[in-house]
């Protein structure tokens, strides 16, 4: 294996995620369930959307292959998309996009403080950047899902119910990946499975604090969004997203 | 951004030797340009349309994020994503400090959004037409933020302390918007293809008449703006400030390369303006009736959110309220 490629398919995870989320955030513009959410969406949202930015900028350079950030972001199909299979899912209700939102801070936060002592000082000076912002992220998130999990019977209940579809998609968050773990061998990235501890005990102490049940650990399953296999709501995520640089290849916008 | 025909409930204006000590000293405040503070006395008829206009300009912040929103999903670089999703947050935050300064007046934020999903209060035609094509992000950032800045500089002016300090607040990051929106229109002439340019000027072709129809009807047809600009809630006429908008916007309009959708537009040297057509008026009043492009999808959109999110918004008071009795009770303990 070549540990350059195992750093690009890293940066693209990180990359990727960061903008498929803040995709999913966008999709919520005017409908939020009060206008300090329709802020603090966008403004999550946005933080999400410049981290990716900054991911595939460096992912860009270390290719050299004449792409740049928008050619990444904006001409690859599903299939080269390294994205968590999280946060693809559809927004469903504030329920579930809130707890998808938690799920990806937890991950992220750990992620991006292992990241904050890489050896690779590019590395480390983006994930600084996206720390304090992802720090405010999770705050957020932690906090919407006590009070919708300890709010009235009706939000407890959609609360329950979002749990089951995101459950398995968390699996990807804590197993522990061969490729990672040569990245950490290296000195890039923080243990892989310090940052699933670390993740299993953030979301134990928000789910009691949300008076939430704590789901068995979730089973392998085929999809593999290091692989580029993910669900059937990527392509679809991206064919609105893509249509314009699709449609004028050659356009200067 | 803007509160077009705001009804003041006003007839006639009183004049100073009819007004009782109270409204006169009220109106000498007024006219020593001394700003009008929440806590200070204020005619029933200025507060309520204060009340009006700042819940307008509100809705309209609120209302105006729907035709970004559509496009935010498919800003077709990093770069300009970023940027609508950073113009839409500001509009959002707009939309705070305008109903907090209404808040002063004494009226209730959530009444008066009830008003805005119920048809009974307006909020700005302009958000009533469609966004069809990537320029229209370009175009509604440099005619529509570009009329709510002319009509927002003035009301930096404007009487009531509140609503003042907001807009001095709110001008700055318009002014922004403006800039990048011409700026995505500019890149797309210069640097884009001959689809490119011909989505600006359709864009430009479908936002100009709407841009101008921001400013309100013309001022013989404006009974209410008489008693606004003695309040000096309003300080120029609807006609004074399109003008305004029409001579700078022009310049900008040729130097992007672009045309004029109105063949009666010519310079008029005596004047030292720009003439130009006559506005359409029975489409800004069917607009304002509810008559528009997009005005059902606009508030069904809106009553779609409220709906949606009651459930969030009870169980977030229900949450607060049990957080405040664990303390209590740990207090006690």
């Amino acid at each position: 294996m070549n540990p350059a490629n195992d750093l690009l398919d890293h940066l693209l995870r990180l990359g990727d995620s960061a903008l498929v989320q803040g995709q999913r955030l966008c999709e919520w513009c005017g409908r939020a369930p009060a206008l300090e959410e329709e802020l603090a969406l966008m403004n999550v949202g946005l933080d999400l959307v410049g981290q990716a930015r900054n991911w595939l900028d460096y992912a860009a350079e270390r290719l050299a292959d004449g792409r740049d950030a928008d050619h990444l972001a904006f001409r690859r199909d599903e299939r080269a998309y390294r994205n968590l299979l999280l946060v693809e899912q559809p927004n469903g209700d504030f329920a579930v996009t809130m707890l998808k939102q938690f799920f990806y801070d937890a991950w992220h936060l750990e992620t991006l403080k292992g990241l904050c002592q890489s050896s690779d000082p590019r590395l480390a000076g983006i994930a600084a950047k996206a720390l304090k912002e992802v720090t405010y992220h999770l705050r957020r998130s932690s906090e919407w899902v006590e009070r919708l999990g300890d709010g009235t019977e009706e939000s407890h209940q959609r609360m329950l119910l979002a749990i089951p579809r995101l459950w398995r998609f968390t699996r990807e968050l804590t197993a522990p990946d061969a490729a990672e773990s040569r990245l950490h061998q290296a000195g890039l990235l923080a243990d892989p499975a310090q940052v699933a501890d670390a993740w299993q005990a953030t979301v134990a102490t928000v789910f009691s604090h949300a008076t939430l049940p704590l789901p068995e650990a979730p089973s392998h399953f085929y999809l593999d969004a290091r692989k580029g296999l993910h669900t059937e709501h990527l392509g679809l995520l991206l064919a609105q997203m893509q249509s314009l640089p699709r449609a004028y290849p050659d356009a200067v916008w | 951004m803007y509160a077009q025909l705001v009804e003041t409930g006003v007839k006639r204006i009183k004049p100073l030797a009819e007004m009782s000590e109270q409204e006169r000293s009220f109106q000498e405040k007024i006219d020593g340009e001394i700003k009008i503070e929440a806590k200070n006395w204020m005619p029933e008829a200025y507060r309520q349309t204060l009340i009006r206009q700042i819940s307008q300009h509100a809705h309209s912040e609120i209302v105006g994020m729907l035709p970004e929103g559509n496009w935010v999903t498919r800003a077709p670089t990093l770069k300009r994503k970023l940027q609508l999703m950073a113009k839409i947050q500001d509009e959002a935050g707009h939309g705070l400090y305008l109903y907090s300064a209404m808040e002063t007046l004494g009226a209730d934020r959530d009444e008066e959004v009830a008003k805005l999903h119920s048809g009974k209060a307006k909020y700005s035609s302009i958000f009533n037409y469609p966004t069809l094509n990537w320029a229209d992000m370009g175009a509604v950032g440099w005619l529509v933020d570009g009329a709510a800045i002319v009509n927002q500089v003035v009301l930096q002016r404007t009487s009531y302390g509140p609503y003042s300090r907001a807009m001095v607040r709110i001008c700055k990051e318009e002014s922004f918007h403006q800039r990048q929106g011409y700026e995505i229109l500019l890149t797309m002439m210069r640097e884009g293809n001959q689809a490119q340019r011909e989505m600006v000027q359709d864009a430009i072709n479908r936002l100009w008449w709407p841009a101008l129809m921001m400013f309100g009807p013309s001022d013989e047809h404006s009974p209410n703006s008489a008693q606004s600009m003695a309040w000096k809630i309003k300080r120029q006429s609807n006609d004074e400030l399109r003008q305004r908008f029409i001579d700078q916007t022009i310049p900008q309009l040729q130097l992007l390369g672009c045309t004029c959708p109105d063949p009666d537009l010519k310079w008029n040297a005596e004047r030292g303006h720009y003439d130009f057509g006559e506005i359409q008026w029975d489409e800004f009043y069917e607009v304002l009736r509810g008559n528009g492009p997009c005005n059902q999808e606009r508030l069904d959109t809106r009553r779609q959110a409220m709906a949606d999110g009651a459930w969030v918004r009870a169980a977030a008071v229900a949450h607060a309220a049990k957080k405040a009795a664990r303390k209590t009770r740990s207090n006690a303990a």
